[in-house]
This record gives structure tokens, C-alpha cells and sequence, in this order.
């Protein structure tokens, strides 16, 4: 939990660690995102809150790796991304990094058991443990057994999301990235789906980092920035 | 996990996939059509006669003997004399010769003067001999044996008389009434133009020609079928003559000593060359017709392009999708180009399979209006040559909506436009 705290030495045991972070879409002028520091330790879920247009898809592209930064440092555990080619950044989101959207997070002709092991083939995963492991999921996520063969299309918007948080947690990623998953579900489901969510994510050991505009979520987690708090590098509150 | 995903794409867009794979099956169905019939074409026209060394008639251009002595097309410009044929019969390199006498006709098909020989040595395809299905080859002066298609057309049985007209149009006004012909055999089906011919002996050509003059009856001279039957039957000519060597070297000697003949102006050709000409100037127009057909297929290939370009509008999702569990941006232009592949492969053989239910219920017709033999089995090389076009061009046409989709899921990352 050191954020603004200069870093001079190697990276420790931090999950996420960025070091002066600087962003800019090609043939723009000025730093679409700065970020000085921000460390992650294991277990640590964080939640980001901030409005569309403060640059937070532009952290979260960085953080799964689909951009790379300008200048400055990024590391996941003990792999530096920032060095990474797009090939192997790709093959690093599908081993370590899981993503969870605002909505419409499954390929609608694929079932739902399908969709969760859609993340297996990218890491280049197979075998039947995993298959093992997707069902135990969706069933711990409240998905029975009779739903796992339906089309994506066939649940419920909340159910859709449970699936979602299955397939980002199947392969016990270092990082969840979640933006905004609750966004289109009403307060009790909203309720349930953030508590599965974390639950899960601890028992996969996983550390969440959350975007969203709704301050009410905040409860959930112990610490929370806004995104401009985070551009300045200023102390959480 | 891609070709699942490739299929299961597809399958979750069939009503526009089926509409791409329909008119693709139309455009490769009619290519390989047209290259199929192209190829049988050729075969059944250039074996239309074999076996034959020489065809010689009066003097005339080649392609003109060769139509209507094989063809029954068109008019010889003159006649041979029997001496003639008699003497150039005897050549000592000539093994055997079929007269052909042309002139008349019967309801639109040409009438064929000529002799036993015509049944012995005349050979079609390779060496395949002329094959009674019923009866027996002519021997009285007023027998006939019919082609095929003839009968099969006209619904003539062995044993109905039929009358012979004058002239070859459709409708004569100058019939032979007076001498009608049994009908005494009934050839088996060739392909070529024999099926549309009713032969008859050259004596009966004469038989029916004895009391006419300058093509019409002689005015007040009649002479019934039984006194002609009295008088002297030798033919005074014949349009021409089709010749077998004792010895294939022989050829062009006695093609130049017939075309140098002294007593009479005459023509020998060889069968093989002016089939090749003939067909040279019929292939323009097979030529044309296989270029319309690759416009078709390049019409068919570029609304597959279209569709599927249409469709990355509605597939940014599955692309943002694919992306944020870990899919490189080319695994997502080789997921396009996967489709493209289904969708040709589907197409080509379902494509295939309509030509040849096509084939094989449209042979009969073929054979029995046009006397066309089609081989059912429509894959030969050039037709896979053709297959590995349309994949070609399929593959190349389909890199525009996969490189959209790379570029998509390179520019646009998780963030989806709704």
C-alpha cells in the first residue's frame, strides 16, 4: 500500500508495480496518462473510481497489457511488460491477467462452459482439470450445472456477469481487471456479484483491481483512489 | 479451438453465411459446368470420326468438305463422278473407301447414300464400330437404316415406310412419294452426327432420283419403284468419300495425288487436322464463355467479401472479447480467413455435388435432344486446377475483412463502441 513513495530498488514481491508511467496516442500532444507510482501487493484489491474520459481505458489497456507505455516502468510480478513484445503481452493477459467488462462479456454462440475455457486455449491450456475447475467456478458462482451447456445468450444479464468472472479467474491469474461489471445490474444483484467476485478472487489468490464511477461500491474495499488522486500520485485515502 | 470458433461464428450468422454459400455454389457449379462440357465437348467433336485417312471431295475449302461430309452441315458445291471414285478406289495404298451421297433429306434429317461399307469401316471415338440396336443394315434398294435420335424422335419402328424429300430444308415440297423406304435397322446411340442421318443404298439414292431432273420430277415421265427397280442403279455420282490406307505413311502421298487428280477437280483432307481448325474457331467461343464464368465466380467471391465485411461492424464485441482473454490480433485475422476457408470448402463441394446430380439427370437429355454423351464424373485436372483457383482467390479476396479484423483488435484493444 505505497503509492508516492519513490521506489529505487527492484521490485519486491509487489503483483502490479508502475514506475512513472507516461501514455500518449500516437500523433497527440502531451501525456494522455501520467502516473508516477502505484504498488499492488498480493491480495491487495483496489478500487479506481473515475468518470469516462479520465483516462481509466487507457490505464486499464495498459495494466492488460493490449498497450504499451511511452516511457516508464510496468510490472506484473516479476515480468517486466513494458519490455514485452504485443505477442507475449497477449500470451501474459491470458496466463495472468483476467478482465471482466462493464456487460455483453460472452460470445453469445458459444456455451457457457465454453466461454469460461476460452482463456485456456489462448494460454495454451488444456486438460481436464480445467474443465473441473470451470464447473466448480460457475457452481461457486451460483451457476448450476443445467445452465452450463445453454448458450451464452440464454442467461441473464447477471449470470452473464457470474460467467464472465468464472472465465477471468479460471486459470488463477495474478490480476483482475473489472471495469465497471456492475454497472448493469440492479443494487441486490450488484450486491451478490461483489461478494462472489472478491470471494473468489482470494480463494484463487488472485488481486482484484476495480473501475467504477459508483462511490457505493467503494465499501468493498479497503482502498480506493479516484483516478485523478492516482494521475498526481497522491496518498490513498 | 479456432475452427470451433470459426464454425460456431458462421453457424451464428447462417442466414447471410447460407446467401454467400449459395451464390457460391452457383458461380463454382457453373464454372466447373462450363469447363466439364468444354472438355466433353471437345471429345465428343473431335472423335465424331477416327479410323479415317482421308475424306476427299470436290474441290473446296476443308472445313467445307469436312461439314457436310461428317457434319451434315452445309451443301457440297459439286459432285465426283463414279468413274472417278471407281478409279481412285482402285489406288493400290487405298484399303477401303465409304461413298457418301447428299442431297435429300427426311423430316429435317439428312439423308446418307451409301453402302455396306459405310458399317464395316466407318469408326467414332477411338475405334468403336457403328452398332445395330434393332434390325439389319440395308440390302433391297428401298431399305433404310436410321439413326438413333431419328427414331427415337420421329418414334419410327422397324418395318414403317417413310418418304424421303428432296432438298434438305425442314418442310419439302418435292417428296419422293412414289418410293417409299422400309425402315430394316435401327443404329445404336454414337454421339456424333450419325444419329441424325437416314441411311440408305446409293442405288436407292438413284432409284429415287431416275425420273428427276435439275432437282425437280421430269414432266410427263414417271417411273414407278418397281421399274426402277428394272433399270440400271448405278450412281452417275457421290459427294464425296472417306478413305482408309493400307499404311498410315502413305497419307500425304495420296492426298497429293488426289488433289492433283487430272480427270476432275477434287479435295482430300485429313479428318484430324480439320477437326483441329474447326474446333479452333468453336473454342472462341467456349473461350468467352469461360471468362463470363470467372466474372461470376469474381462476383461470388467479392459479395462473400462483402458479407463478411459487413459483419465486422456487429463482431467489434467478439473481437474485444477474443482480445481480453489473450487472442494476438493475427490469431484474429486467421479466424476471418478460417471462415473464408469453411465457406469456399462448403461451397466447392456442395457445388460439386450439383453439377453432378446435374449431370446425371441432365445426360439422358443431353443424349437424347442433342446426342451429347457427358461423362458423369465432372473432376479431371484442370477442374482441380480451376478448385485451387477459387480457393486462391477466395484466400486472397478474404485478406480485406481479416485484416479489418487485425486491425480492430490492434486499435481498438477491450473498449468497445456500443
Amino acid at each position: 500500500m505505497k503509492v508516492g513513495q519513490p521506489v529505487t530498488d527492484k521490485p519486491k514481491n509487489y503483483v502490479i508495480e508502475l514506475k512513472n508511467l507516461r501514455f500518449r496516442w500516437p500523433g497527440k500532444q502531451g501525456w494522455q496518462l501520467a502516473l508516477d507510482t502505484l504498488q499492488l501487493e498480493a491480495g491487495q484489491h483496489l478500487f479506481i473510481r473515475g468518470a469516462s474520459g479520465s483516462g481509466k481505458t487507457t490505464l486499464l489497456n495498459l495494466l492488460s497489457g493490449i498497450t504499451t507505455p511511452n516511457e516508464g516502468e510496468l510490472w506484473l510480478q516479476q515480468t517486466a511488460m513494458h519490455k514485452l513484445s504485443a505477442a507475449k503481452r497477449d500470451t501474459l493477459r491470458a496466463q495472468q491477467i483476467g478482465v471482466v467488462f462493464q456487460q455483453l462479456n460472452l460470445i453469445p454462440y458459444l456455451s457457457v462452459l465454453d466461454n469460461v475455457l476460452l482463456v485456456a486455449r489462448f494460454a495454451n491450456r488444456t486438460g481436464g482439470e480445467l474443465t473441473e475447475r470451470a464447473t466448480m467456478l460457475l457452481q461457486h458462482l451460483g451457476l448450476q450445472d443445467e445452465l452450463h451447456h445453454k448458450k451464452a445468450t440464454e442467461l441473464s444479464v447477471g449470470q452473464q456477469q457470474r460467467v464472465a468472472i468464472a472465465r477471468a479467474l479460471l486459470l488463477r491469474p495474478a490480476l483482475l481487471i473489472a471495469d465497471e461489471p456492475t454497472s448493469a445490474l440492479d443494487a441486490d444483484n450488484r450486491d451478490a456479484f461483489m461478494k462472489l467476485m472478491l470471494a473468489e478472487a482470494n480463494e484463487s489468490g488472485t488481486t482484484v483491481i476495480f473501475v467504477s464511477h459508483d462511490k457505493a461500491l467503494q465499501g468493498y474495499f479497503s482502498w480506493h483512489l479516484a483516478m485523478e488522486q492516482l494521475e498526481q500520485g497522491v496518498q490513498p485515502c | 479451438m479456432l475452427m470451433k470458433l470459426a464454425r460456431l461464428s458462421l453457424w451464428n450468422r447462417r442466414g447471410t453465411v447460407l446467401m454467400t454459400v449459395l451464390s457460391l455454389v452457383i458461380s463454382i457449379s457453373l464454372l466447373l459446368g462450363i469447363d466439364h462440357l468444354r472438355h466433353e465437348a471437345k471429345n465428343s467433336f473431335t472423335s465424331t470420326v477416327s479410323g479415317t485417312d482421308l475424306i476427299v471431295g470436290a474441290r473446296s475449302g476443308q472445313l467445307n468438305l469436312l461439314l457436310y461430309s461428317i457434319f451434315r452441315i452445309g451443301n457440297a458445291t459439286a459432285n465426283i463422278s463414279w468413274e472417278t471414285y471407281q478409279r481412285i478406289q482402285n489406288h493400290p495404298q487405298i484399303a477401303w473407301t465409304i461413298p457418301i451421297s447428299l442431297g435429300d433429306s427426311h423430316r429435317g434429317y439428312r439423308v446418307v447414300g451409301t453402302n455396306q461399307d459405310y458399317f464395316e469401316f466407318y469408326r467414332y471415338a477411338g475405334q468403336q464400330q457403328l452398332q445395330l440396336a434393332q434390325g439389319v443394315i440395308f440390302d433391297d434398294v428401298y431399305d433404310t437404316v436410321l439413326g438413333s435420335e431419328v427414331a427415337a424422335r420421329l418414334g419410327y419402328q422397324l418395318g414403317q415406310e417413310i418418304v424421303l424429300a428432296h432438298g434438305i430444308g425442314q418442310v419439302s415440297f418435292s417428296q419422293h412419294q412414289d418410293k417409299p423406304f422400309t425402315v430394316v435397322g435401327i443404329l445404336a446411340p454414337t454421339g456424333t452426327p450419325v444419329d441424325q442421318s437416314v441411311h440408305v443404298s446409293l442405288q436407292g439414292i438413284e432409284a429415287i432420283h431416275i425420273d428427276w431432273q435439275q432437282g425437280a420430277p421430269m414432266p410427263g415421265r414417271r417411273v414407278s419403284a418397281e421399274q426402277a427397280l428394272e433399270m440400271d442403279l448405278t450412281p452417275k455420282a457421290i459427294t464425296a468419300f472417306l478413305v482408309g490406307l493400307n499404311s498410315r505413311a502413305a497419307t500425304f502421298l495420296v492426298q497429293r495425288q488426289i488433289n492433283e487428280f487430272r480427270g476432275e477437280p477434287l479435295t482430300a483432307i485429313l479428318p484430324g487436322v480439320a477437326l483441329a481448325e474447326l474446333w479452333q474457331m468453336l473454342s472462341m467461343v467456349e473461350r468467352l464463355l469461360l471468362v463470363i464464368t470467372v466474372l461470376v465466380l469474381l462476383a461470388g467471391l467479392v459479395g462473400m467479401t462483402t458479407t463478411l465485411l459487413a459483419s465486422m461492424k456487429e463482431r467489434q464485441r467478439e473481437i474485444a472479447i477474443l482480445r481480453a482473454v489473450g487472442a494476438h490480433p493475427r490469431t484474429l485475422f486467421w479466424l476471418v480467413q478460417l471462415e473464408v476457408l469453411l465457406i469456399t470448402l462448403v461451397s466447392m463441394l456442395l457445388a460439386m455435388a450439383v453439377l453432378m446430380v446435374g449431370l446425371w439427370f441432365g445426360q439422358d437429355l443431353l443424349a437424347s435432344r442433342y446426342g451429347l454423351f457427358i461423362g458423369l464424373n465432372p473432376i479431371r485436372q484442370s477442374s482441380l486446377q480451376l478448385m485451387g483457383l477459387v480457393l486462391g482467390l477466395a484466400l486472397l479476396l478474404g485478406c480485406i475483412p481479416s485484416w479489418l479484423a487485425y486491425r480492430k483488435a490492434l486499435t481498438d484493444g477491450l473498449s468497445v463502441r456500443l
